[in-house]
């Protein structure tokens, strides 16, 4: 069909077309030389498609993830040739790693050029492509339309990750005939593996005839959109359920069956139950290292029922004797059909009876500390406290990532952002940006260490400029508290290189006009976090923690997870 | 349990300029060694033939092939032992030609190993072996010590005696998305 306004149109304007075509009104990058002239593309079209500028590429993944994250949308970053191409690359990673749905576009130098080291040339596909899902170069304008459609549809089906699509300078300046066809399928690909009925009905014999079951679900559960049915099939089987830090938020805190976290600093009861259950029901997660422990220790008591999306995940690190592939959506709800309720009433008293070893061992004195020092823990409960849960938490990673994953509330999905698989810091800071355009009606709350805030901390000028009123409390103790620990723990405390002296956080903070704010004293705890939440701009709140606390419980690494260790 | 064996893995795929750098990652990302590789044309138009020869345990290459197979160009990828396969290697073997005639022995090496003469030239002639490792390996061997100029073998090529279905896949998808 023959259109007026889309004949002869250049490349740059085709990728905005087809970015709008796709549903996108917001995108995050940084210009170059050979991104230009979809930037001057941009800038016509500014009023349908806004442009975030952050203040390093890297910022722009992490933001597309954070905006991915919770509005379960597809994120998009963008950048030009050489740096700007590898310095997406963190977030690129993170993304595959977490099944996070993005579409990365970068400009290329033109295509004469390729392979002659031209100025800001780099092979991006080829550094890309271990950590990418799909990666294609674009060298000629008729190309963009399909190869966009077909990344979305690739980024943003079956289990989803990041799309890397490449496009050289002189495609996005030649002239071509646009039409857009959205890719509905790729016949080299199969996004979701159609549910073998007969699984399901095994599954649920071996759960039927269980005494003590357990359900661990992960992020799966969140990117199938099946919230409701996986609520629905613990409560219709009864059993008790814990949770990978991906899966965070997928059921409420505070559901009866909701028996917290398992992995290194996961709760004691599922860490320690995990190698006593006779049936494990693994729902959207990976079995992944930080989860498992050594595996050579791991549930070898018991049946595994894996529901995965990804046939690759399927006995890749513990064996799955009752393999459910498909979208759990639909192997969920097929399943609370065929199990039956049970009370579990002393099984579930084994998790009761860990919790309280765990809260006298351990929550007490992260939550309501007796010692001088502020914890983290008080901190967010101190948060806790005005959300109740209601928030959308976005996490670094270190101590802090795993105190406020283990102490924060949640009552919705979607409102647990953290780098779980690479564990990337400085992912907090650009995230949260991301996570609060993603939500914007909700309280978009970083929580963030002193180490890996000062990765991305040009941020704040992204939050500055574009007024974006999240949250940030940097609980600051001077070290790279983690590393510190493990020197601690198994280093003979010999603290290489992880003790930090650090600027004056408030006052960087004010220099980006940011409100600011810094507590040091338990008495003055509370009110700086009521006027931080009360606040509809962005704030800055830093927290002068104890310097060496450690996080447990703990799995040490190579242990296994009943051996979690209290102190 | 962890025997290690030898497996020929068979990816098709789509025509892609990345996808070889793709599959190749995935062996470099596990550090296993790669005994040999070779692409080629299919039995499907358009669609492409990856052959590779690793030594692992079973469960091993089962892990390989899933994420192989994973790879959204890839249309389909499978492992056989060697009895399940029929595979040859093809070797060429640049000699002298004045050792052709002065030495007796290459004329008959050539016809007991039921080698191939491809070139002759006043300078040297070029002799061509299919066969399994072994057998172009022994002419190699006999070769050597009348000067071979140069030698090179192929990666493994192979066929599986079960049938692979790839177009049945294909047909199947082009059903379910006609418009």
């Amino acid at each position: 069909m023959k259109n007026q306004e889309t004949n002869n149109i250049s490349g740059a304007e085709a990728v905005i077309r087809c970015l709008l075509k796709e549903g996108v009104d917001l995108i995050y990058g940084y210009p170059g030389g050979a991104i230009m002239p979809i930037y001057d593309e941009l800038y016509k079209y500014r009023d349908d498609l806004r442009h975030v500028l952050t203040r390093h590429e890297q910022g722009a993944t992490h933001s597309a993830q954070g905006y991915a994250r919770t509005s379960g949308k597809v994120g998009v970053a963008m950048a030009t040739s050489g740096p700007g191409a590898t310095n997406l690359v963190t977030g690129i990673a993170d993304a595959q790693i977490d099944s996070t749905p993005m579409v990365c576009i970068t400009g290329q130098v033109a295509s004469h050029l390729l392979g002659s080291d031209a100025f800001q040339e780099t092979d991006i596909i080829g550094i890309s492509t271990p950590v990418t899902k799909w990666s294609y170069q674009i060298t000629k304008a008729s190309e963009i339309p399909e190869v966009l459609a077909k990344a979305f549809y690739i980024a943003r089906s079956g289990r989803p990750g990041p799309v890397l699509i490449d496009i050289t300078k002189d495609a996005q300046f030649e002239l071509f005939d646009f039409a857009y066809k959205k890719c509905k399928a790729v016949r080299s690909y199969i996004p979701v593996p159609s549910l073998d009925i007969t699984q399901v009905e095994a599954a649920a014999e071996a759960i039927n005839q269980a005494k003590k079951p357990m359900i661990i679900w992960g992020q799966g559960v969140i990117l199938g959109e099946a919230e409701e049915e996986f609520k629905n099939f613990v409560e219709s089987s009864g059993i008790p359920a814990v949770w990978t830090i991906l899966g965070l938020s997928a059921l409420p805190t505070k559901h009866p069956l909701n028996y917290g976290m398992v992995g290194m600093h996961g709760n004691y009861g599922p860490n320690v139950l995990t190698n006593e259950c006779d049936v494990l029901i693994a729902v959207g997660m990976r079995f992944d290292d930080r989860v498992t422990g050594n595996l050579a220790t791991y549930a070898k008591q018991a049946k595994v029922i894996h529901l995965e999306i990804d046939p690759a995940e399927i006995s890749k690190n513990v064996e799955a004797h009752y393999p459910v592939l498909g979208n759990c959506k639909e192997s969920l709800s097929k399943l609370s059909s065929l199990v039956k309720h049970e009370d579990y009433t002393d099984w579930k008293q084994l998790f009761a009876d860990h919790m309280q070893q765990e809260i006298e061992a351990v929550i007490k004195n992260d939550t309501q500390p007796t010692k001088e020092g502020l914890t983290m823990g008080e901190v967010i409960v101190g948060i806790n406290k005005y959300t109740k849960g209601d928030a959308v938490i976005v996490t670094d990673v270190g101590q802090h990532q795993m105190i406020a994953c283990r102490y924060a509330e949640f009552i919705k999905s979607k409102s647990n952002v953290t780098s779980g698989g690479l564990g990337t810091m400085g992912f907090a800071l650009p995230a949260a940006i991301g996570a609060k355009m993603g939500a914007e009606d909700r309280e978009v709350i970083a929580i963030i260490g002193d180490g890996g805030y000062q990765m991305t901390i040009q941020e704040l000028g992204t939050i500055f400029q574009n007024k974006t009123a999240v949250k940030i409390v940097v609980l600051n103790n001077d070290y790279l508290g983690m590393v510190r620990q493990w020197q601690q723990l198994f280093f003979d405390k010999r603290y290489a290189s992880t003790e930090m002296t650090n600027p004056d956080f408030v006052t960087i903070a004010k220099g980006y006009h940011i409100e600011a704010n810094r507590v040091s004293k338990r008495e003055d705890l509370d009110s700086a976090l009521k006027t931080m939440l009360d606040s509809d701009e962005p704030y800055f709140l830093e927290v002068c923690v104890e310097k060496e606390a450690n996080v447990f419980p703990m799995i040490p690494t190579g242990a296994s997870v009943s051996d979690i260790r209290l102190k | 349990m962890s025997d290690i064996t030898k497996y020929t893995i068979s990816i098709y795929t789509e025509n892609n300029v990345g996808l070889l750098n793709r599959v190749s990652a995935i062996f470099l990302k596990r550090h296993i060694d790669i005994l040999s590789f070779s692409t080629s044309q299919s039995e499907i138009p358009d669609v492409f033939r990856f052959i590779v020869v690793v030594k692992m345990t079973e469960s091993g290459v089962k892990k390989i092939v899933q994420q192989i197979e994973k790879q959204i160009d890839v249309i389909k990828a499978f492992y056989h032992t060697d009895e399940e396969t029929i595979f040859q290697e093809s070797a060429l073997y640049k000699v002298k030609s004045s050792s052709l005639f002065e030495e007796r022995q290459i004329q008959n090496m050539i016809k007991d190993s039921h080698a191939n003469i491809v070139t002759v030239s006043p300078e040297f002639f070029v002799i061509e072996k299919t066969g399994f490792r072994h057998e172009t390996e022994a002419l190699r061997k006999s070769l050597a010590p009348y000067g071979l100029l140069q030698f090179v073998r192929s990666g493994r090529i192979s066929i599986t005696k079960e049938k692979m279905g790839i177009s049945e896949i294909l047909n199947t998808f082009k059903q379910q998305n006609k418009d």
